[in-house]
């Protein structure tokens, strides 16, 4: 029978299939970060069990941590008990740690691609719902709750029933100025945040072949913003050339014997979805979220949704309490809206790529005055190579922040943090009430659309100023 | 875990919908090591004012729903964030179902390892049943998961769905870790084909290893 992508991967990793459809499923790749982590730990050692498997499991912190000089203490008692019990802990039960002064550091989402942890065709769990990101190498990969987390080390497995098959299909190509960021956000605003519930989606056409690594990332992140349980794209010659040579990927003849399995996962040509959605590339625009939902969704030439204009009476005050929240008018052009902070970075645009896209148009162009504007690298890695290649220096210049890897103001658990009101362009994953700081107001856009608003103090069509 | 057998408490309404984990528990609140002691933080940003004082609008403050032990509330409730921590949080106030039309998956999932049991039902149901929970402590709701059904205070009942693995864990107040352990001899089986044909697949063994 024709299978999907997801379909692959899950009978292979099917160790047993219970009654009732459970499926006892294998996971090669466990991902832990400082916040999910020690309840889980915890429950091991109250239990008396083991780590089934340390070689599988690899720790990192990056929620708490301070983004700026790293030769200080950590300033926040609670951040720094959390970090010091990861650290016991893995320590404890020998889990491979990359350590938060070292430059493997960075945002767990960031690093296990990076490091040739994530692979094609595995299953990858993390406590954190932004593991839908490894989708991007063709692996089935999603987040996970604590007693999960706690499941996995003990098991290896975790139970679960298979999900259903979305395709979203994006065709054609994107003009200048859209980015995957844009394509994401398009598509969310389509189908909604909770249009993939209960389904794995998968990501095809020639927009989405044509997308680099880091940007098939940004999408797959944002899956769960869809409701999506994971985002997935088949892993082809691109894929490839990306884990290549990394730390922990296969070498030699096993790397060949890799890519020829690789190569038998994408989804047969018959194969039946039980949801297809389609778009065309060309028409999306830069986008970016006027609301404290993600699929909040309008192009830079849009205008703010009117209230009186929904027919749902609840639709209606949901709307307006959104538009009260974020200090906005209905009606209103998004364009010329000012910004007080732009945050570039987070699991879905901290990558080289996305620095470099910001850099391109911050670069001879100063931010704004009464802007913040602050560059959080994804990982030390990422770090080192826009420093190699001067980016700092073109942030630094033009008034941008430069700072260390870690989650910083996506979340705000670190000091990075909006204060009640700020207006930001954020390149992150959510503008939840509150997200990036009590009362905080954020707008979902790609790098350079937050550069671009970061240096004309308010929101702009990038593709002005390219 | 405790088990979760028939259920008689104050429901609260939360008529919105969407409301996400950030709501349910703000990051700030999440650099604890324990799973206890959320409660007082959950839905912090609706439930206090700046200065800390109660915000005496907002549903859980208000008597009877302070002590209420079921939420009614509409589409995607727990949206977001995987954190285990939403439902850690709900636990600790005291809340042991939530009724919604829809649910985020990774939530939904991770109530159920902690005791609390999601029902979805019609959206008009959940409309039904918040105008039930709206009436307070004359009205509380009856969840009976063994016969699943939740009988509504005019003495009518309302039928619901729950997978058949998940139900039995609730009542039991099984740990499905344990339940998972008795498949060692499947698991081992799985791992020693993987290694003996797909040799290729790399471990994480790193020199400085802590």
């Amino acid at each position: 029978m024709a299978r999907t992508l997801f379909d692959k991967i899950w009978d292979d990793h099917v160790v047993e299939r219970l009654p009732d459809g459970t499926c006892i499923l294998y996971i090669d790749r466990h991902l832990l970060h400082e916040v999910t982590s020690p309840q889980a730990f915890e429950g091991l050692r109250m239990s008396g069990r083991r780590l089934r498997r340390p070689d599988a499991t690899v720790a990192v912190v990056d929620h708490n941590v301070p983004t700026s000089d790293r030769s200080l203490p950590i300033e926040e008692p609670e951040s720094r008990l959390q970090i010091e019990t990861l650290e016991k802990n893995v320590a404890e039960f020998g889990v491979p740690y990359f350590r938060l002064r070292s430059k493997d550091q960075g945002i767990v989402h960031v690093v296990g691609p990076e490091q040739g942890i994530s692979l094609p065709g595995m299953t990858i769990v993390c406590g954190d719902s932004h593991t839908s990101t490894h989708g991007a190498m063709g692996a089935l990969a999603f987040g996970i709750g604590t007693s999960e987390v706690e499941h996995v080390m003990a098991t290896q497995t975790l139970l679960q029933k298979p999900a259903r098959n979305m395709r979203i299909t994006v065709s054609g190509q994107v003009g200048p100025g859209v980015t995957a960021k844009d394509i994401m956000l398009a598509i969310i605003g389509k189908i909604g945040t909770a249009g993939g519930t209960g389904h794995v989606m998968e990501f095809a056409g020639d927009a989405i072949r044509a997308l680099d690594m880091a940007g098939r990332m940004t999408l797959c992140n944002m899956s769960i913003e869809a409701g999506a349980r994971a985002g997935l794209i088949a892993p082809d010659e691109t894929t490839f050339a990306y884990i290549e040579g990394r730390r922990f990927a296969p070498k030699g003849d096993d790397f060949e014997k890799a890519c020829a399995y690789w190569r038998t996962l994408a989804t047969d040509d018959d194969a039946v979805f039980d949801t297809e959605v389609t778009l065309d590339a060309a028409s999306i625009q830069p986008s970016l979220t006027w609301g404290t939902s993600p699929e909040d969704v309008i192009g830079i030439d849009g205008v703010v949704p009117d209230p009186a204009g929904f027919s749902d009476p609840a639709r209606a005050r949901q709307v307006q309490r959104m538009l009260d929240y974020m200090g906005l008018e209905a009606g209103q052009k998004i364009a010329g809206t000012r910004i007080d902070v732009a945050f570039i970075g987070s699991c879905t645009n901290s990558r080289i790529e996305d620095l470099r896209s910001a850099a391109a148009i911050a670069r001879g162009r100063h931010v704004a005055p009464g802007v913040r504007a602050m560059v959080v690298p994804g990982s030390g890695h990422v770090k080192a190579a826009a420093e190699a290649e001067g980016l700092d220096r073109i942030f630094v210049e033009a008034g941008f922040e430069w700072r260390e890897a870690g989650c910083s103001m996506c979340l705000g658990m670190n000091p990075d943090r909006l204060t009640a009101g700020q207006r930001c362009a954020s390149t992150s994953n959510r503008n939840f009430e509150g997200r990036q700081g009590p009362g905080g107001r954020t707008h979902l856009c790609s790098p350079a659309m937050a550069a671009a608003a970061a240096v004309s103090g308010c929101f702009v069509d990038v593709r002005e100023m390219v | 875990m405790d088990r979760f057998t028939t259920l008689t408490a104050v429901a609260a309404p939360m008529p919105a919908e969407n409301i996400d984990t950030d709501q349910i528990i703000p990051a700030r609140f999440l650099k604890t090591i324990q799973r206890s002691g959320l409660g007082k933080n959950a839905f912090a940003a609706q439930r206090y004012n700046d200065d800390g004082s109660e915000n005496p609008d907002f549903v859980l403050n208000r008597e009877p729903y302070r002590h209420a032990e079921i939420l009614v509330t509409l589409d995607n409730f727990g949206c977001g964030s995987s954190r285990e921590h939403a439902p850690w949080a709900l636990l600790d106030f005291g809340i042991r179902c939530v009724i919604a039309p829809s649910f985020a998956d990774i939530f939904f999932n991770n109530c159920f390892k902690n005791g609390i049991l999601p029902i979805r039902l019609p959206r008009e149901i959940c409309e039904a049943l918040m105008e039930d929970a709206a009436l307070g402590s004359n009205a509380r709701l009856t969840v009976d998961l063994q016969a699943q059904c939740i009988h509504r205070p005019d003495g009518s009942s309302v039928a619901f769905e729950v997978d058949g693995f998940r139900k039995h864990m609730l009542i039991e107040g099984l740990d499905d870790i344990g339940q998972t352990l008795q498949h060692e001899t499947a698991i081992a089986g799985f791992e020693r084909k993987r290694a003996l044909e797909e040799s290729w697949r790399p471990n994480i063994v790193m020199e400085d290893a802590s």
